[in-house]
């Protein structure tokens, strides 16, 4: 979100406007998620219990994870389209290495080391995938909404030929803790995704990587001219969503018990709508994960909202849309009014 | 046609930009019939007199007069409605339309909406018959020749009933033979009665075609000659004559030490595919530690196209380039900041700055790998380095912190510098340094160019404002059309000379 920009980049007093639209604009998402708070606190008191807080996120864990990589994607004004396919992908992937974990589990084999094999299978094919599909943006040049719209259809056909068009159920409790269990209060998978957006957030707020990403998404003649190899950049930014996207696809099977062929189907539009609510710039070069975490908060408060309203599931879908429009229009509205100073 | 007016006046067309008076009272007349070259140096306000004639800007003051009666174009359609055309250097075709649909783009023959193929194969064949051009019109104009496209681009003027033709540089992408046949249908359009305004930078070409000149100068009127009583040196002399530039006095030269850029014979075609369009053709130079070398040429002669080889943003085809006396592999710019080759490039906006992010950012985007520790940014000796800078090149600025997008655009042009000076360059590379800057910060980034090269620097200098060169540069390479045409020293240096090998004209000193 651009307040996040701001506080990225920004530490010290700015002297470039400050109006009262311009804070609206920086802070929207974050006051529009605690507005619906406390109107969800007040109608429901169920709403505002720990429990339901840590249910809410573990909702938005899977597509907070793809919502991490997508930030780093977009920053540089590229798209990834492919994560949810990618994320069924590597879940079964992942579903055939831990296949036969269940029988080390009643035997006298702890089963962890094939839990660690499993996960790693599906975060390196993610990782693989990614930098295959950033290889053909970066190198070849071809459109990045191309090649993710290809990797769509390419890794579910992937998943369905991997699988046999069946899914790959009942893992052993080692592997399912990753998903179903908790640490103290917190669920493993809300863990894993504070974890991610820890880890981005140092990156790209601290780290010279991340300083290179802001610059290529800014302005990319002006970063190969600077020296930076853009695009090595390029392709290593689809490599993070790649690998976002196997975690995500590790923690889903994990959770759900079940590896299936129509896993994280239309998770891409919604990490995508995670990432622009919370304020990244489809245009590249402005925006951060803090943004990205509130943007997915928001859509797991309002899902989960309009559930504990009895309001039909119909409805979900449409109130997400809306919101992403009006959050990019109020954006949108703030730097107008910022740059016309 | 046949009464007292000319087909077009232009009487005292005044214009302003933010900053720069682009126009002062300038005025021009062309006959029914007549060709009329306009000539002047880049920046002398060609262009922006030919949009306002063209619709694309209205002027501020001043009137349009078309067979004695006043007109004030809009928009580009309305000129065109006028009878005005005008045919760009960048051509507004549709490629992947043919010959007769680019023609009639937008008022083809038609029934309730149905294209009437037929009247529009006879209209387009009848109308390249009256220019005499040998063109199938349904070929893909993806697929002409340059020339060809210009003859389409004519013959939809034609189409449009025009009475005044402006070609802005027409003949610059063309063959000799080509510009023959573009002149045969000049000729063409003048015998039908038409006007013709030619913009061109090869002189030559106005005594082949041209019936009049006028001459324009830092946007004012320089001259209005007949072709039978002009010279070449008398209108280079229009175009340059400024008295101002004896104001400038010329820079102090500093102790010039060995070579520290040597370029041989590098060449380079414009695609791979057209080995025969060359954009650079064997440049050879040295540049020597302290010296401020002046490369001047007209805008597309291949100086920046040279900048941006030396410092592999482009790639090059034959040559080599040496570094201190050693060749080096220069493949893409990372090594040649490796090298200590740094490059303010022409544009800022695009080319240099990262709009969206801090002065702080910008300046050490380069130094990145020197500032971090374990890929982290080491945020203290950012701050040092940059505060250092900012002190250095005096950018006026509240905090490190303000975004570049919100800079004058002096404080974003020494934002820049700074960021290379960081670095320590043995080679700078500077193209238009100056450009829309204002005075007072002109004249610092000259001062900083000088100040460099007394600490042994090489500076190579591009720019199109002559008065700029003549005063910063030691020595001066000039270019002409993918080669360098000739190479003054200081004493010998004029801004005619410079124009006569720029233009091709020079009666002497064209040894390359």
């Amino acid at each position: 979100m651009a307040s996040e920009a701001t506080a990225v980049r920004g530490s010290q007093a700015r002297n470039d406007g400050f109006s009262a639209v311009d804070l609206l604009g920086r802070v929207a998402p974050l006051l529009f998620l605690l507005i619906l708070v406390a109107i969800l606190s007040y109608l429901e008191p169920g709403f505002r219990t720990e429990r339901n807080l840590f249910n809410v996120m573990r909702q938005v864990s899977i597509i907070g994870i793809l919502a991490v990589g997508m930030t780093f994607v977009i920053l540089t004004a590229g798209i990834d389209l492919s994560v949810g396919s990618m994320l069924a992908f590597c879940g079964m992937a992942c579903a055939v290495v831990a296949r036969g974990s269940r029988s080390l589990l009643e035997g006298s084999d702890p089963g962890g080391i094939r839990v660690l094999w499993a996960a790693l299978a599906a975060m390196g094919l993610g990782l693989l995938l990614g930098l295959f599909q950033g290889t053909l943006i970066g190198y070849l040049k071809i459109p990045a909404f191309v090649v993710t719209l290809g990797g769509l259809g390419a890794w579910r056909g992937a998943t369905l030929l991997l699988s046999e068009g069946q899914p790959i159920s009942s893992f052993s409790d080692d592997f399912k803790w990753w998903g179903q269990g908790f640490v103290g209060r917190v669920p493993v998978p809300v863990i894993v995704f504070l974890v991610f957006v820890l880890i981005a957030f140092i990156i790209l707020r601290y780290s010279q990587y991340g300083r290179w990403i802001y610059a290529l998404g800014g302005n990319q003649e002006a970063a190969r001219l600077s020296g930076l190899n853009t695009t090595a950049l390029v392709i290593s930014v689809y490599g993070i969503s790649g690998f976002c996207a196997g975690t995500a696809g590790f923690l889903l099977t994990s959770r759900l018990n079940s590896a299936e062929q129509v896993a994280g189907q239309g998770y891409e539009l919604q990490s995508i709508a995670a990432v622009v609510i919370g304020g990244t710039s489809l245009f590249g070069g402005e925006g951060g994960v803090l943004g990205t975490f509130i943007g997915a908060m928001l859509i797991g408060v309002l899902n989960n909202g309009l559930v504990i309203l009895n309001v039909s599931p119909y409805w979900q879908p449409i109130v997400v849309g809306s919101v992403v429009v009006l959050s990019v229009f109020i954006d949108q509205f703030a730097k107008r009014r910022r740059r016309r100073v | 046609m046949t009464d007292a007016s000319p087909l077009l006046q232009m009487n005292g067309v005044d214009k302003q930009f933010p900053g720069v008076h682009a126009l002062r009272e300038v005025s021009l007349h062309v006959w029914a019939g007549e060709c009329l070259a306009l000539v002047g140096e880049n920046g002398a306000g060609k262009s922006t007199l030919m949009k306002i004639l063209s619709g694309v800007y209205p002027a501020d003051s001043g009137r349009l007069l078309i067979d004695g009666q006043e007109v004030k174009p809009q928009n580009p359609h309305h000129a065109q409605t006028l009878g005005i055309s005008i045919i760009y250097q960048e051509f507004n075709l549709f490629p992947n339309l043919s010959v007769e649909e680019n023609i009639f783009i937008g008022r083809e023959p038609n029934r309730t909406g149905f294209v009437k193929r037929r009247d529009l194969r006879v209209d387009a064949v009848a109308l390249l018959d009256q220019l005499g051009v040998q063109l199938d019109p349904r070929s893909i104009v993806r697929n002409l020749s340059v020339a060809q496209q210009q003859m389409v681009e004519i013959a939809k003027a034609l189409s449009l009933n025009a009475r005044l033709v402006i070609m802005d540089e027409p003949t610059s992408a063309l063959t000799d033979t080509e510009v023959q046949a573009l002149f045969r249908i000049i000729r063409g359009l003048k015998e039908q009665g038409l006007g013709v305004i030619f913009i061109t930078h090869r002189l030559e070409e106005i005594f082949s075609i041209c019936d009049r000149i006028t001459v324009l100068r830092d946007g004012q009127n320089a001259g209005d000659l007949d072709v039978a009583d002009a010279s070449p040196e008398k209108i280079v002399q229009l175009m340059v004559g400024r008295a101002v530039s004896e104001l400038f006095t010329k820079q102090e030269s500093a102790a010039f030490g060995e070579p520290v850029l040597s370029v041989r014979g590098v060449g380079r075609a414009a695609t791979a595919q057209d080995a025969a369009r060359v954009v650079l053709k064997n440049i050879s130079f040295d540049l020597r530690a302290g010296e401020i070398l002046g490369l001047a040429g007209l805008v597309g002669s291949g100086r920046t196209e040279l900048a941006r080889v030396l410092f592999g943003a482009d790639p090059f085809d034959n040559g080599e380039i040496l570094v201190e006396g050693k060749q080096v592999r220069i493949r893409n710019p990372s090594q040649a900041i490796e090298h200590g080759i740094a490059l303010v490039p022409e544009d800022r906006k695009l080319q240099a700055l990262v709009l969206l992010l801090s002065i702080r950012e910008n300046i050490s985007l380069p130094n990145l790998g020197e500032l971090s520790s374990f890929g982290f940014v080491r945020r203290k000796d950012e701050r040092a380095l940059v505060a250092k800078y900012i002190e250095a090149l005096r950018v006026r600025t509240p905090s490190q912190d303000q975004k570049v997008m919100n800079l004058s655009g002096g404080n974003q042009q020494k934002v820049v510098l700074a960021k290379w000076l960081s670095r320590n360059p043995r080679i700078l590379i500077v193209d238009e340094p100056t450009r829309g800057i204002d005075v007072g910060a002109k004249a610092e980034v000259h001062e900083l160019l000088t100040a460099l090269a007394h600490t042994g620097v090489g500076v190579l200098m591009i720019s199109s404002e002559l008065p700029e060169v003549l005063r910063m540069s030691d020595r001066i390479l000039v270019m002409r059309e993918g080669s360098i045409a000739g190479e003054l020293s200081r004493p010998d240096a004029t801004q005619e000379r410079i124009m006569e090998l720029a233009t091709g004209l020079g009666s002497s000193a064209t040894a390359a």
